[in-house]
């Protein structure tokens, strides 16, 4: 998972990451939209290659990148442990509170 | 005062002031008395306290005075559910509730002890809830327990999401 984060902590290669997002793209699209010379586009997939982050096939003259969501769906479950139930269940009761408070102020109101 | 406005989510403080208690404090944007309300009259709390994946609070029965029992169930949701009973040990509405919690698959190592403060201030109440366990072990054993129950419905999630994300991709 620290590969995966070390990966992803360069303003570049996330970058890529969220244009692979939508599906797979040739290397060279990923130059022209970076706006960055092939060999550090390159060198930078390379990184996320290594960190098991991207997956490379040869289509014709072409090569195409596209995302592996295996340590991403890691990074995401150890997110998830920081969750609690308690958060979405104490927003339910936001909402019934202010049902409750809503109701409370109409019966005071029929009382006087 | 009502508006539609979309308020920002108070935070769950989760704390450590011991080492056989977990306490977790929350800001409710109301007074004590219905947020003490919401937290003891079953047809209020089946209407917020959802269990995992969201299962339903099926069964909620709440004999409110010294010594009275509680009983929590949620599910049967396909084929399981998960259920703890427990009794009333101090009641003082709206400031304070203390009762005992022992859950039927005993994932907590034993009962435990669960202290409720309701603290107004300025029409809010702060909720803090406080859980003693049994031992510093139990405590700890629970925590890894809940962790794991997490992510494996962080999982099961995420397996639908990736299932629908397939689909487009076909």
């Amino acid at each position: 998972m620290m590969a995966t984060l070390k990966a992803l902590a360069e303003p570049s290669r996330f970058q890529i990451i969220e244009l692979l997002r939508n599906g797979p793209r040739p290397v060279g699209d990923l130059v022209n939209r970076l706006k960055l010379p092939q060999p550090q586009v390159s060198k930078h997939l390379r990184v996320l290659s290594d960190a098991g982050l991207v997956d490379v096939r040869v289509d014709a003259q072409r090569r195409i990148y596209e995302l592996r969501p295996a340590p991403l769906r890691e990074l995401e479950v150890w997110i998830e442990r920081y969750r609690s139930i308690w958060e979405e269940n104490y927003q339910r009761l936001d909402v019934l509170l202010e049902e409750m408070k809503a109701k409370e102020g109409k019966r005071r109101r029929r009382k006087r | 005062m009502t508006t539609n406005t979309v308020k920002r989510t108070e935070t769950l403080q989760v704390t450590m002031p011991s080492e056989r208690e977990v306490a977790m404090a929350r800001v409710f944007d109301a007074p004590r008395e219905l947020v003490f309300k919401a937290w003891t009259e079953p047809a209020l709390l089946k209407r917020w306290l959802y269990g995992p994946e969201e299962w339903p609070l099926a069964v909620c029965e709440i004999d409110l005075r010294v010594g009275g029992a509680l009983r929590f169930q949620w599910g049967p949701y396909e084929g399981k559910y998960m259920g703890m009973s427990g009794v009333y040990r101090e009641i003082e509405p709206p400031d304070r509730l203390v009762f005992t919690e022992m859950w039927d698959d005993n994932w907590t190592g034993g009962e435990t002890l669960v202290t409720m403060t309701f603290i107004g201030r300025a029409s809010k109440t702060t909720v803090t809830q406080t859980v003693q366990y049994s031992s510093h072990a139990a405590r700890d054993a629970a925590l890894k327990t809940g962790m794991a129950r997490g992510m494996a419905q962080a999982y099961d999630r995420l397996a639908e999401i990736l299932a629908g994300k397939a689909n487009q991709e076909i």
